[in-house]
């Protein structure tokens, strides 16, 4: 146990050398590390979003959202198809999840069955592959009245895709609030979890978040409401103004007098030259400029809604057909309005509605708070340690402080080298592992003491105060260690960072102990030969 | 040469298993006490496990919290709550879960944000929907039990069955009156706290088997020993230890608890309630255990000796 191979004594001091350096650029000036050679690379701990402020948002589908725009899109095609092959029908709607439509005639059902069934498309399950092909509609028919029962398989599968494209437009969206490394992933079946750190005002990145930006130009109908609570007149829809709900606006429902904006390949923030007021300017591909030249031209004089989210931005009147494919949106917006509705607009729409389902912001100022209480924490705790092991064990716990600070530095060295994020708990788990760390060389020492005093040497002492103690050690903390992975797989985001770090913290309180300790004591029993132990 | 303080003399003999019949009542009676206490005053549940929304300000200026009271009063978001956290010009605001599903919760943080008003500042604000809130519950409980389960395994494993129920007893025993004393002083009980749990499960089961594993190597050492007086033995030889481990690591929790900021408070107060509880359970619980539960000797270790 006190005979070190050359080898191993120098790779034992080549592990507590390299911990110290991975270690250093957490506490030497940036500026300073990054002109180094070779060692520049090297990164300092990741701040968790608790430390250096952020928000943390997970976001989940709305899947009643999700399933009217897909009922939507399917009385579309139902409406189009049956058209197509002249069958008369009557009452084409939605029906509890599905979409229900009666054909007027008997004789034109299983026509009608036939047309509609080529709606009905296979799922590509991936998952379970191999298994059965299922479709994304059951169609079922009861006398006149055909059914579409959307399938489990097809919701998944239409969640799936909705999931990827958002993560997508989200990705697109935050990148344009400039902020540092953000995190957008997938998780589970219908959520996505967005991580920004450093973020100056989240309630900004909610709003970003919190629109679909489905933005449409629909013609204005010719009746307006005259009181309030009126119903619409057929082929017209109540809509409300963006800034004043209450004001309500019928706009036509034809898709004849609608151009949708997802032909948009272009918006910028810019200002009116006329007015000076903040307005954006956008610019169709070439299928949207055709539609949206035909629409103006034709209905030159009359007024057309802007509509964002259900919601009219302005109603402007054509004053001449806009043939460039090129427009231009105002609706009495500050700067950051228009600087963040043309973000949203060059993102794209979101296929459905995303709902908070949490959220975990941490403000700059409390995160480095947070920092400062960690730091003078960690410095009075390592501080009270260093000098508890002093008073109780002399020249030993002069070792046993060696061997704490080279825990210290191994465990922040390795937290730094594989990228584990610091957390306020992390902290705690730090601080926690080096009341702990002690344990080792308090187990190692008071068994030395106990073999002294029964009359062994002191070289004997020790080689067996190191041997008995090892099983002993290695049992104790496999115990924590248990807790540390149970930890790690409950955990989320601060809990998960005091799992690792506590987790780190005591794999290298058993190495230190058994390595470095030991070969200081071996080195210092071999060089002065003591004839007793000072223990 | 400077050989340091003993804190405890070489020499000590305490009679242990003496002390641990009172150290059972004692005991029985705490865990049956922190039981009622949990039954009848419940636990403060944080936003985690109960839905909601914390909103923690600090104000500017001379904006006291009952300004801030009347300005969030008239909003009618069911039952909202105001304390002062850490200092009097910070203050925490909790909402409950808002009827109406997830969209509501965001809508009420909107709400209060705009009714605050400009000399408030956010310094964080956590929404927690009913839905993510059910399911991390979920979570929490089957983590606690999971690492009960695995402790039990590992120790059943590494020793006899008699120490694996021993060590889950003391452990539990630690996580019952740790229970107790958050439901009676109303500390917050969030997924912070199941971390702190878990932590003293953890520390619990390190001093629990450190003496364990001295009761174990006397066990072979004393064959002809009675068993209570090997337990004994074994106690005092790792008193020390216990003593020194256990302060070094009350040390480092304690700077944590004083200087560590309000947000982790609860938390580091967990930690230290159960290593004191730990570390006296290890001793007063787990090791007496061994002999309620038969001995340990008679059963495995020696089975030939007993016919001679």
């Amino acid at each position: 146990m006190l005979n070190f191979p050359r080898w191993k004594s120098i790779s034992i001091l080549l592990a507590v050398v390299l911990g110290v350096i991975f270690a250093l650029p957490n506490v030497v000036d940036r500026e300073f590390w990054s002109k180094l050679p070779v060692l520049h690379d090297l990164q300092p701990l990741v701040l968790g979003l608790d430390l250096q402020g952020g928000s943390h948002v997970l976001l989940e589908v709305d899947r009643a959202d999700l399933n009217s725009q897909l009922a939507k899109q399917l009385i579309g095609d139902i409406r189009q198809a049956l058209r197509e092959q002249k069958i008369a029908y009557s009452g084409l709607g939605r029906a509890g999840a599905g979409v229900n439509v009666r054909i007027t005639n008997p004789d034109d059902v299983s026509r009608a069955m036939s047309t509609l069934g080529k709606l009905s498309q296979p799922v590509n399950t991936g998952f379970f592959g191999s298994g059965v092909a299922s479709n994304d509609f059951n169609i079922r028919r009861e006398g006149e009245v055909i059914t579409f029962d959307p399938t489990k398989a097809g919701l998944e599968a239409k969640i799936g895709r909705a999931i990827q494209q958002s993560l997508e437009i989200i990705g697109r969206r935050i990148n344009a609030l400039g902020t540092t490394e953000p995190t957008i992933q997938r998780q589970g079946v219908d959520r996505i979890l967005i991580q920004v750190p450093g973020l100056q005002d989240p309630e900004r990145l909610k709003a970003l978040l919190g629109q679909t930006a489905k933005l449409q130009f629909r013609l204005v109908c010719e009746s307006q409401p005259q009181v309030a609570g009126e119903r619409p007149p057929v082929d017209c829809e109540e809509v409300p103004d963006l800034k004043n709900p209450q004001q309500m606006l019928w706009v036509q429902t034809s898709s004849r007098a609608t151009v949708d904006g997802e032909d948009l390949t272009d918006a910028q923030p810019t200002f009116d030259n006329r007015t000076n007021e903040p307005i954006v300017s956008f610019r169709f591909n070439q299928k949207g400029a055709l539609r949206f030249g035909k629409l103006t031209q034709e209905n030159v004089g009359r007024p057309f809604a802007i509509v964002l989210d259900n919601k009219v931005v302005s109603a402007p009147v054509i004053n001449e057909p806009i043939l460039g494919g090129t427009g231009q949106i105002s609706g009495r917006f500050t700067t950051q309005e228009a600087n963040d509705l043309a973000i949203v607009l060059r993102s794209g729409a979101l296929p459905a509605r995303l709902t908070v389902v949490e959220e975990r912001t941490v403000g700059p100022s409390l995160g480095s708070d947070s920092i400062r209480a960690g730091v003078i924490a960690t410095v009075i705790g390592t501080i009270g340690v260093v000098v508890f092991m002093l008073v109780g064990y002399g020249f030993f716990g002069l070792i046993a402080n060696i061997g704490l600070l080279a825990h210290l530095s191994i465990t922040v060295g390795l937290l730094s080298v594989l990228g584990a994020t610091l957390t306020l708990p992390g902290i705690a788990g730090l601080l926690l592992t080096l009341g702990m760390a002690v344990d080792s060389n308090v187990l190692v020492y008071e068994r030395i003491r106990e073999e002294s005093r029964a009359g062994r040497s002191p070289v004997n002492a020790i080689e067996t105060g190191f041997r008995a103690a090892l099983a002993t050690i290695v049992d104790a903390n496999m115990t924590t260690m248990i807790a540390v992975v149970v930890l790690f797989m409950l955990g989320s985001g601060p809990v998960r960072g005091f799992a690792v770090t506590l987790g780190i913290g005591t794999a290298t309180t058993v190495f230190t102990a058994f390595t470095f300790s030991r070969l200081i004591i071996a080195y210092w029993l071999w060089s002065y030969r003591p004839k007793v132990v000072p223990l | 040469m400077f050989q340091g303080i003993r804190f405890i003399p070489d020499d000590t003999d305490l009679p242990f298993m003496l002390y641990s019949r009172f150290g059972f009542l004692l005991s029985g009676f705490f865990c049956v006490a922190a039981f009622l206490v949990f039954l009848f005053n419940g636990l403060n549940y944080g936003i985690d496990f109960k839905g909601g929304t914390l909103i923690e300000v600090r104000t500017l200026g001379n904006v006291n919290i009952g300004d801030l009271r009347s300005r969030i009063g008239g909003l009618d978001l069911g039952e909202t709550e105001l304390q002062e956290f850490g200092a009097p010009n910070d203050i925490l605001i909790r909402l409950e879960t808002q009827s109406g599903g997830e969209v509501a919760q965001t809508a009420a943080v909107d709400q209060v944000t705009k009714a605050l008003g400009k000399d408030v500042e956010i310094r964080r604000v956590e929404l927690v929907g009913p839905k993510v809130s059910g399911e991390l519950t979920q979570g929490g409980i089957i983590a606690v039990i999971a690492a009960v389960i695995l402790v039990l395994i590992y120790i059943w494993f590494r020793f006899e069955w008699q120490f694996g129920v021993g060590a889950v007893a003391s452990l539990l025993h630690d996580v019952i009156i740790t229970i107790g004393v958050l439901s009676a002083l109303r500390i917050e009980f969030n997924l912070n706290t199941i971390a702190a749990i878990l932590t003293i499960i953890g520390y619990s089961l390190n001093d629990t088997v450190v003496i364990y594993d001295r009761i174990r190597e006397y066990l072979r050492k004393f064959k002809k020993k009675p068993f209570v007086n090997v337990i004994n033995e074994a106690l005092n030889a790792t008193l020390a230890r216990t003593i020194i481990t256990g302060t070094s690591t009350l040390i480092a929790l304690l700077a944590l608890y004083v200087w560590g900021g309000e947000v982790i408070r609860g938390f580091t107060f967990t930690m230290i309630f159960g290593v004191l509880i730990g570390t006296y359970s290890s001793v007063f619980v787990a090791a007496p255990a061994l002999i309620l539960l038969g001995s340990v000797r008679d059963t495995k270790r020696e089975p030939a000796k007993a016919s001679p």
